[in-house]
């Protein structure tokens, strides 16, 4: 077993016992403490009245073009990270390439505050 | 077999007590922020704040405890029951995972990974999981508009954290958090530390930091006047500690990323005798100590933002003005030289 | 020993996830198995050592498409039977690219038969070099075409997803926080005034 994964052990381990303890706590009332269900009680909360429908319905376009939006920036961070880490070894021309990369998708930024893509209504 | 137990158990072993010791400590650490985090709020606001459990109430974070374990635990009948439990696991359990990467002090490090930052940023992307789910499995109208407006408020205060770190690490030279605190050491002390010459990252890093975990002035998700808890209205007994308990371990945890990526980590303030002599966790905590009141502070003075005003900060100033900083930065030491 | 354990570990949860997600009835369940996948693939990179991949997988995949897909699944009511009906109608082509990719399925598996020599090892890393510093050495110059390519793609993305879902509601007053802040009393309050006894007309 190499170097690396003696570090990535630990990392499994931690996360296990992390959702190890979550997981007592959240058992832990089932057991001891009362449980007196009814009706009233387990029904979805609504100011004074019974739901009217189910609960998950349509809604505004809006957030699927902010998610979207989201994955197109997120995959630029993912592009700068190892631009970062290896900077001093990939010089001016590195640098200049990244610059391309970034004024490309500014403009892809300009076309959507132009575009009005970041307003909220 | 006695090999095999020098060879895998002796180590294993020590994992697991490391482990286990830093969450204890850490949820420790947590019961008295969440104290020190209401006697914040109550003395702005002139209150006495909690004060009857224990000297100066000292012990009211563990009478909460106590109190929500005996509480009744209830499951809406309309509920998707599975998921509706595994919202608060992921929440609180994705909130510790990600100390396993930050460095209290030298080389005390549950896991040194090559690429720590990489992970906190990939934990901290998945905690939009626990609100979704909370939100769908609830089968409730408050919660389900709750998760929708958490979900898209998280990730687009996701794109500027990713970019502050961007400028870090073209500073540090390494994804490695014990590496970007060891750069940060310099004969000028505090003045050395990435605060200083990234100041308006810094400032961006810790108002997304509150947007990222959906804290006042930025808790929309919860807005009571209006969704009454959010995504967790539907939760009641452990179940809903978990989500406070996770929320609480999320600020913390970026809390003490904010040390370790502009304050020094484990760094004494002034690298000379009396400041050197005392351990590196101690400032540590310290300084998470310190941004952890910033935060108090913003929660307890700054009214409550509007969505579009949220959505407005997110994408049109500091998406640019970050991406603009990495341009800057990185301009800078290409021309000249790695100065700061 | 430790590490072919958690690859049959990661491959097993893996290609069980993976059929979970094209069974179960829920959508949304199915794209919680999707998750599981990606984060066993996730553990498949860290075992092969590529520990940047692992984690821009997980940021990536995890933290941003799956968050769309949740969206997509949780809040739009696909209706199922009418997505049944069109199932005959498009089965040939189903059927069409169900098989080339079956084809191309088989020959990346018998490769190591049929032509050994392409099979690359994972090369020796270097001792002082980590993974993700080895990977900026070469994407931004030997690479640069392809990596100039990847923002174009970026751009067109950027501007199809805006294309096809924005769609601005008429009517619809937005604050404009310029125009707050430039505004002064000279140009809100206007001071009259008012003799005793009159009002103002």
């Amino acid at each position: 077993m190499n170097e690396l994964l003696l570090e990535y052990l630990p990392l499994v381990i931690f996360i296990g016992i992390a959702f190890a303890i979550s997981a007592v706590l959240l058992i832990v009332p089932f057991f001891i403490a009362p449980q007196h269900p009814d009706p009233e009680k387990v029904s979805a909360y609504e100011c004074g009245f019974d739901a009217f429908d189910d609960a998950r319905m349509k809604f505004d376009v809006r957030f699927y073009l902010v998610s979207l939006l989201f994955i197109i920036f997120d995959l630029e961070v993912a592009f700068l990270f190892p631009w970062a880490v290896a900077f001093d070894d990939v010089g001016a021309f590195g640098f200049w390439a990244m610059m391309v990369f970034l004024g490309i998708l500014t403009i892809g930024f300009i076309y959507e505050w132009r575009k009005g893509a970041l307003e909220w209504d | 077999m006695a090999d095999f137990w020098q060879q895998y158990g002796i180590p294993f072993a020590l994992i697991v007590v490391q482990s286990v010791a830093l969450i204890v400590i850490l949820l420790v650490m947590i019961a008295f922020l969440l104290y020190a985090d209401r006697k914040v709020w109550a003395a702005v606001q002139m209150r006495r704040g909690p004060n009857v459990v224990g000297p100066f109430g000292l012990w009211q974070s563990f009478a909460d405890l106590l109190k929500f374990v005996f509480k009744e635990p209830i499951i809406p009948a309309g509920s998707n029951k599975g998921l509706f439990l595994l919202a608060p696991l992921v929440t609180a359990g994705l909130a510790l995972s990600a100390w396993a990467v930050i460095p209290v002090n030298e080389g005390w490090a549950v896991a040194n990974l090559n690429v720590g930052i990489l992970f906190v940023f990939a934990v901290s992307s998945l905690e939009v999981y626990g609100v979704i789910m909370a939100g769908w499995a609830s089968n409730s109208k408050y919660a389900f508009l709750s998760a929708l407006r958490s979900a898209a408020q998280m990730v687009s205060y996701e794109v500027s954290i990713g970019f502050v770190i961007v400028t870090v690490l073209l500073c540090a030279g390494s994804l490695n958090l014990s590496d970007i605190v060891l750069s940060q050491q310099s004969p000028y002390g505090l003045f050395g530390w990435y605060w200083l010459p990234l100041l308006p990252m810094f400032v961006i890093f810790f108002i997304s930091a509150l947007a990222e975990t959906n804290r006042p002035p930025f808790d929309l998700l919860e807005a009571e006047s209006e969704l009454v808890a959010g995504f967790m209205v539907e939760y009641s007994s452990t179940p809903y500690l978990l989500f406070m308990l996770g929320e609480y371990v999320a600020i913390v945890m970026l809390c003490g990323l904010g040390t370790v990526l502009f304050l020094g980590g484990w760094l004494a303030p002034f690298p000379v005798a009396p400041f050197t002599w005392i351990p590196g966790v101690i400032w540590f905590v310290l300084k998470v100590c310190f941004l952890f009141f910033l935060v108090a502070m913003v929660k307890a003075m700054v009214p409550r933002y509007r969505y579009d005003q949220l959505m407005r900060l997110g994408w049109k100033i500091f998406l640019p003005l970050s991406l603009a900083m990495v341009v800057i930065v990185a301009a800078v030491l290409q021309f000249w030289g790695t100065g700061s | 020993m430790i590490s072919a354990l958690f690859f049959y570990l990661f491959a097993a949860v893996l290609i069980g996830s993976a059929f979970m997600v094209i069974t179960v009835r829920n959508p949304v369940h199915a794209v919680l198995f999707l998750i599981l996948a990606f984060f066993n693939a996730a553990g498949l990179f860290v075992l092969l050592s590529a520990e940047f991949l692992a984690m821009i997988l997980v940021v990536v995949y995890v933290g941003a498409v799956m968050v769309l897909f949740l969206f997509v699944v949780m809040m739009l009511d696909v209706d199922f039977a009418e997505l049944k009906a069109g199932f005959l109608r498009y089965l040939p082509v189903g059927v069409a690219v169900g098989a080339i990719m079956a084809l191309e399925l088989i020959f990346v598996v018998t490769a190591w038969i049929t032509a050994p020599e392409t099979i690359a090892t994972v090369p020796a890393q270097a001792e002082d070099v980590t993974n993700t510093l080895a990977l900026g050495r070469i994407l931004y110059t030997d690479y640069v075409y392809l990596f100039e390519a990847a923002s174009l793609i970026l751009l067109v993305a950027m501007i199809g997803a805006i294309v096809l879902t924005l769609h601005h509601k008429e009517g619809v007053r937005r604050q404009k926080p310029a125009d707050q802040v430039a505004r002064d009393p000279k140009k809100a309050i206007e001071v009259v005034k008012v003799q005793s006894g009159r009002g103002l007309s």
